[in-house]
C-alpha cells in the first residue's frame, strides 16, 4: 500500500521537498514573519506589547533622518559596488587570462584568499591604527614631505567607510567572475582576434557579455552586505556616519524592538527591490 | 572548618562600632553552615562593580557562592524589568531604579537590618553631602532611594524604614582632557563645543548619559536655561539636539565612543582632545604614561550612583544571605577596593580600615600622595606628591551639578538621539 502511495509522483515530489521546505520554513519564513509582526506593535522603556499600529512606519517615513540615512545607504553601496567591481574585475581577468598555468592560477587565486583568513572585524580594525592622526600613513607621508598636517580625512570619514568596505568585500566581486571567465570558451577570443577585433575591442563585446552572470551574482554579494551593514560604518565612521543598519542596531540597543522591526521591513523591501532590478538586467539561472 | 553561621567578619563587627550594637539591632540568621555553603545568590549588573574578586571574597568571608553577571546598561535595565526570575541581587544605577521599580520585581529592604545605615552617606538619605548643600537636578539617589511601605510601587519623599537600593558605589563626572596637546587651561563645560577643538571633540553614544553631558555643555554656553536638566521637556530636548547637530555638522567630534576601550583609545591616540570621559578610563590612559586630566569644571559635575537591589522572588534563607551579603558589603573591604580605582564607597568611613594612610589621604582627603599610589591590581596610578584631580571627596561630590536621570520624556529623547547620531 505504502509502495503504491510512494508511487504516485506527486506525493513522492511532496516528501522529497518537505525537508527543505520545513528547514525554510523555520529558520527563514517564520523570523522574517514574525519581524513584521512585532514592527505593528508598540512598544514602552522597557517592553513591547501587542497591537497594530502604524506608529513605527509613520515616524520612520516621517523622519527627514530616514530618507537621508537610505540616502547614504545606497551612495555606500553604489561606490561600493564600482570599486569592488573594477578591482574585482581587473583581478580576475588577469587570473583568467593572463596566467597560463593552472597551478599559478590556483596559486595566486588562494593569495587573494589569505585576508580571509581573519575575522572580518580585526581586519576592519586595522585600519584605525594606519589612518589615524598619529598613524602610519601620516607619519610616512610627513616624513616624505608630501604633506605638512596630517590628513584628517583618512580616518572617521566616508573615506575610511568606504576603503573598509572596499577591503572586506572585493573578494566576493573577484570569485564569481572569475569562475565565469574560467567557462569561456577560449576558441571564441580567436576567434574575435581572427576577424580582426582589437584587444579592447574582444573586451567589450566579447568577454563583458559572457561574464555578466558572474558580474551579477557579485554585485548581489556586494549590494546585499553594505546595505545590511552596520557594525563596518560604525567603527570606521567613529560612529560619525549613519547607513540603515546603525539606525536598526541603535534602536536595538535602546530596546526600541518594533522600531528596529520596522526599519528592517522596509530595508528588507528595498534590497529585495534593487535584486529584482539587477536579475532583469541578466539571467543569472545560466550560471548556476 | 566549617563557620557556624554565616555572618560578618569578626572585624567588620568591631568596626561597626561595637558587637553589643550589632547584636541587638542584627539578630543573626541561624544558618547551618552546610546549607550556607550551598547557597548561590545570582548578581547582574554593570561591569563596574561586578568585579570577580569580589565574589572570590564573599565565598571567603561569607561562605556562599555570588554569580556575577555584567552586562551593558541597556541590558541591565531590560533584564531587570523583564527577566525577574533571572537573578537574586540586582547591581543598577538609581536612574535605572526608577524605570525598574514600578515593575514590581525588586523588593525592598528593612533598614533596621543594616548595619552601617547610620554611616551611609547623606547624599542618599537626605540628598545633601551636609546639612547646607544643595540638591542637584536629575534621578537624585534619594529621590528614588524609598518607598512609603513594602509593596509600594512609588518612591517616598523622604527617609523611610523601606530602602529601594543599598548603595553601593558612585562618582562624580566631567571632561578629560589631554593637557599637553591643549596647552591651556580648561573651566567649563562649554569648551567641548569652542571650534578651537575642531575635529578633535568627541562625547559618549549612550543617550541616557549622553543628554546630561550636552545639557551641562548648552547650559555653560548660556544657551539654554533648563528648568531641570534631569527632566527636560521636548522643547528643551530639540533645542539642545539642534545645538549638537549644528556642531557635529560642523566637524566638531572626532568620533563619539560606546565603550570604555574606545575612549581610552581616542584620548590616548591623540585623536581626541576633549571628551565626556570616566575616572577608570583617565587612569588606563595615565597607566600608558600619557599625560590626561580629569578636568574639575566650574559648573560642576554630572555624577551617578550605583546600588543593590533584591529581587521580589528572594525569601527564607537567600533572603537572609543577601543581608548579610549587603551588610558585609558596606563593612570596608569592598569600599576600599573600589575607592582604590577612584570611585567612592556610600560609608567611605569602613572603607577607610581597609587602605592605607597615603591611599586614604589621595582618594579621599584630596592631599599629595605620599608615596607611589597603585590600583588593587598592581598598576601605579600617581607619584608621590601628586594630587587627586578635583581634590577631595567634599569637594568633588559636593559640586555635583546634576544626576545621571530619566526623563519622562525619555523616549521623545531616544528617537532624537538615533536621529542625532544619523545626522
Amino acid at each position: 500500500m505504502a509502495i503504491r502511495a510512494f508511487a504516485n509522483r506527486h506525493v513522492a515530489g511532496w516528501v522529497q521537498a518537505a525537508p527543505l521546505a520545513a528547514v525554510l520554513l523555520g529558520f527563514l519564513i517564520a523570523p522574517i514573519a514574525m519581524i513584521v509582526v512585532v514592527s505593528f506593535w508598540g512598544a514602552t522603556e522597557f517592553s513591547i506589547y501587542p497591537a497594530f499600529q502604524f506608529d513605527n512606519y509613520e515616524f520612520l517615513f516621517g523622519s527627514p533622518v530616514t530618507y537621508r540615512v537610505f540616502l547614504a545607504t545606497f551612495k555606500y553601496a553604489l561606490i561600493t559596488w564600482a570599486l569592488t567591481l573594477t578591482i574585482g574585475f581587473t583581478v580576475a581577468y588577469f587570473l583568467a587570462f593572463h596566467v597560463r598555468s593552472l597551478t599559478m592560477q590556483v596559486a595566486l587565486f588562494l593569495l587573494c584568499t589569505i585576508p580571509f583568513w581573519t575575522s572580518n572585524i580585526i581586519r576592519m580594525i586595522s585600519w584605525i591604527p594606519f589612518l589615524g592622526r598619529n598613524g602610519i600613513a601620516n607619519q610616512t607621508l610627513i616624513s616624505w614631505g608630501v604633506i605638512d598636517e596630517p590628513l584628517e580625512w583618512l580616518l572617521y570619514s566616508d573615506f575610511a567607510v568606504i576603503l573598509a568596505f572596499v577591503h572586506l568585500y572585493t573578494l566576493f566581486m573577484v570569485v564569481p567572475i572569475f569562475n565565469t571567465m574560467m567557462r569561456i570558451d577560449r576558441s571564441l577570443l580567436e576567434a574575435a582576434r581572427d576577424a580582426g577585433a582589437s584587444g579592447f575591442q574582444t573586451l567589450v563585446h566579447v568577454v563583458i557579455p559572457l561574464t555578466k552572470p558572474g558580474i551579477m551574482i557579485g554585485t548581489i554579494f556586494v549590494v546585499t552586505l553594505v546595505m545590511g551593514d552596520f557594525i563596518t560604518v560604525r567603527f570606521m565612521s567613529g560612529s560619525q556616519r549613519a547607513n540603515v543598519g546603525r539606525l536598526i542596531s541603535n534602536d536595538i540597543a535602546l530596546l526600541q524592538y518594533p522600531s528596529a522591526a520596522a526599519t528592517a521591513v522596509v530595508l528588507l523591501c528595498t534590497v529585495l527591490i534593487v535584486i529584482a532590478i539587477l536579475l532583469r538586467f541578466v539571467n543569472i539561472r545560466r550560471e548556476l | 572548618m566549617a563557620k557556624p553561621k554565616v555572618g560578618y567578619s569578626r572585624r567588620s563587627l568591631l568596626k561597626a562600632g561595637g558587637a553589643a550594637l550589632a547584636a541587638s539591632t542584627l539578630p543573626a540568621p541561624m544558618l547551618w553552615a552546610q546549607e550556607t555553603k550551598d547557597i548561590v545568590l545570582r548578581q547582574f549588573g554593570t561591569g563596574v562593580s561586578n568585579l570577580n574578586d569580589v565574589a572570590n571574597k564573599v565565598k571567603e568571608d561569607l561562605g556562599f557562592t555570588l554569580e556575577m553577571t555584567a552586562l551593558d546598561s541597556d541590558s541591565v535595565t531590560q533584564r531587570a524589568a523583564t527577566q525577574p526570575d533571572s537573578f537574586d541581587i540586582a547591581d543598577i544605577e538609581y536612574w535605572i531604579c526608577k524605570k525598574v521599580w514600578p515593575t514590581g520585581n525588586l523588593q525592598a529592604m528593612d533598614v533596621s537590618r543594616i548595619a552601617n545605615y547610620d554611616k551611609i552617606v547623606g547624599i542618599f538619605k537626605s540628598g545633601k553631602l551636609t546639612p547646607d548643600s544643595e540638591i542637584a537636578q536629575g534621578t537624585a539617589p534619594h529621590t528614588v532611594g524609598f518607598i512609603p511601605e513594602p509593596g509600594a510601587r512609588s518612591f517616598a519623599d523622604s527617609e523611610t524604614n523601606w530602602m529601594t537600593l543599598i548603595p553601593t558605589i558612585y562618582n562624580a563626572d566631567t571632561l578629560g582632557i589631554r593637557p599637553d596637546l591643549i596647552g591651556r587651561p580648561i573651566e567649563s563645560w562649554a569648551e567641548l563645543l569652542n571650534p578651537e577643538f575642531q575635529g578633535k571633540a568627541s562625547i559618549l553614544d549612550i543617550s541616557s548619559i549622553g543628554i546630561m553631558d550636552m545639557a551641562m555643555v548648552c547650559e555653560a554656553m548660556g544657551e539654554i536655561q533648563y528648568g531641570d536638566k534631569g527632566n527636560m521637556t521636548r522643547d528643551e530636548i530639540d533645542a539642545t539636539m539642534a545645538i549638537f547637530t549644528e556642531a557635529k555638522r560642523n566637524g566638531q567630534f572626532r568620533a563619539f565612543w560606546k565603550t570604555f576601550d574606545e575612549s581610552v583609545n581616542l584620548m590616548a591616540s591623540g585623536e581626541v582632545v576633549i571628551q565626556s570621559m570616566w575616572s577608570p578610563a583617565i587612569t588606563a590612559v595615565k597607566s600608558r604614561g600619557i599625560p590626561c586630566v580629569y578636568q574639575p569644571l566650574k559648573e560642576g559635575y554630572r555624577s551617578w550612583g550605583g546600588g543593590i537591589g533584591l529581587s521580589n522572588a528572594l525569601s527564607g534563607m537567600e533572603l537572609d544571605a543577601a543581608y548579610d551579603y549587603i551588610n558585609w558589603y558596606l563593612s570596608g573591604w569592598v569600599g576600599g577596593y573600589l575607592m582604590r580605582q577612584g570611585y567612592y564607597s556610600a560609608v567611605p568611613e569602613t572603607s577607610k580600615d581597609f587602605m592605607t594612610e597615603n591611599e586614604w589621604g589621595y582618594w579621599f582627603e584630596g592631599k599629595a600622595a605620599t608615596d607611589i599610589i597603585t590600583s588593587p591590581t598592581g598598576d601605579k596610578l600617581a607619584e608621590a606628591g601628586e594630587i587627586r584631580d578635583g581634590g577631595s571627596f567634599e569637594e568633588r561630590m559636593g559640586a555635583v551639578a546634576c544626576w545621571n536621570a530619566v526623563m519622562d520624556e525619555n523616549q521623545y529623547m531616544v528617537r532624537k538621539w538615533n536621529e542625532f547620531i544619523a545626522a
